[in-house]
């Protein structure tokens, strides 16, 4: 008797994803889903979506989800975590979204120290309105709005938040994980799972960054954006546990 | 006693599938091919070969590889 042993997680629902072919963000759909129910937690995890590409990330989970502004994930989920401070909070948030206009909310958090659960989704480029250049797009990377390649003296550095909210004391897990291959999938699921346990165990502000591809913006077949992944972007940003201070304390 | 061989199967949602074609870069058996027939949306979707694997004698062991990396759930893996 064949037995399934791979299917749709409990808490997505049975809905088509809006996102384009090869998309990192239903991956990381999935996994935090099959996370929530693993954990099983769907009764008490409250979502936090962000605008951009996932901004209709509230059709895809079925559990409760709030709406952000641009930027305010962090924000928004303080206040959700400070009425309900039993739930599980997370803010699901694009480069675009936290690395750019919601540097301030998302720095601030961290170094209060706020009980939730960051996702980052790190692509390099603003994916839902065309490709433009985002803080993180790599030093010499085409997009449409540098279209010779980012110039460091005329562009700036690609942003490492993640190394950033490293350095403020509230925060306790940052990890940054990819999505472009099984192997890094698994452990972005890990990643993601130490993440919520921290949370669940009162210990305080945790982040995981998942570089994820964009084909279509890095106009790339899906099978090279993963490889483009692991040659140029993980030079950038080396995926690795940045700051772990949870190691031997959660449950 | 337990066999050596484990058998596995996929089934791939044609009309899930996107067309990425990760899967088929995944597969460590290579079962998955492209179809040659459009889905509704205008792809044409991965489709799970039975046997007709490009290497003889290799068939599929549920590894769950393939979904692993499918961005669009379209893959379930049964096995035993």
């Amino acid at each position: 008797m064949a037995k399934k042993v791979f299917q749709r997680p409990k808490y997505l629902k049975k809905a088509v994803f809006h996102y384009c072919p090869g998309c990192g963000h239903s991956i990381i759909h999935r996994l935090i889903a099959e996370i929530i129910e693993e954990l099983d937690i769907g009764e008490k995890v409250i979502g936090v979506p962000p605008a951009g590409c996932a901004v209709l990330a509230y059709d895809y989970f079925d559990v409760d989800m709030g709406e952000s502004p641009h930027g305010r994930g962090a924000a928004v989920a303080t206040g959700i975590k400070r009425i309900l401070p039993d739930r599980i909070v997370f803010s699901y948030q694009g480069d675009g979204d936290i690395a750019a206009i919601g540097t301030a909310e998302t720095i601030h958090a961290a170094n209060r120290g706020e009980n939730i659960t960051t996702i980052f989704v790190n692509n390099g480029v603003y994916g839902m309105t065309g490709g433009q250049m985002a803080p993180t797009t790599l030093a010499g990377q085409n997009s449409t709005t540098t279209p010779g390649g980012r110039d460091v003296k005329r562009d700036g550095f690609p942003l490492d938040l993640s190394e950033m909210l490293a350095i403020a004391r509230g925060s306790v897990y940052i990890e940054r994980t990819a999505v472009n291959s099984p192997k890094n999938i698994m452990r972005t699921k890990r990643a993601i799972t130490k993440a919520f346990k921290a949370q669940m165990d009162g210990l305080g502000f945790s982040l995981v960054e998942i570089l994820s591809p964009c084909p279509t913006n890095w106009k790339l077949s899906s099978v090279d954006a993963c490889k483009w992944v692991e040659e140029s972007m993980v030079k950038t940003f080396p995926l690795k546990v940045i700051k772990d201070e949870v190691e031997g304390a959660i449950s | 006693m337990a066999k050596k061989t484990k058998k596995g199967k996929i089934t791939i949602d044609r009309e899930l599938c996107k067309g990425c074609y990760l899967c088929i870069s995944v597969c460590p058996s290579h079962l998955i091919a492209v179809s040659d027939k459009l889905n509704q949306k205008g792809y044409y979707p991965a489709e799970y070969m039975e046997t007709d694997s490009k290497e003889k004698n290799r068939k599929c062991t549920g590894c769950t590889m393939c979904a692993i990396t499918c961005p669009d759930i379209a893959i379930e893996v049964y096995r035993g």
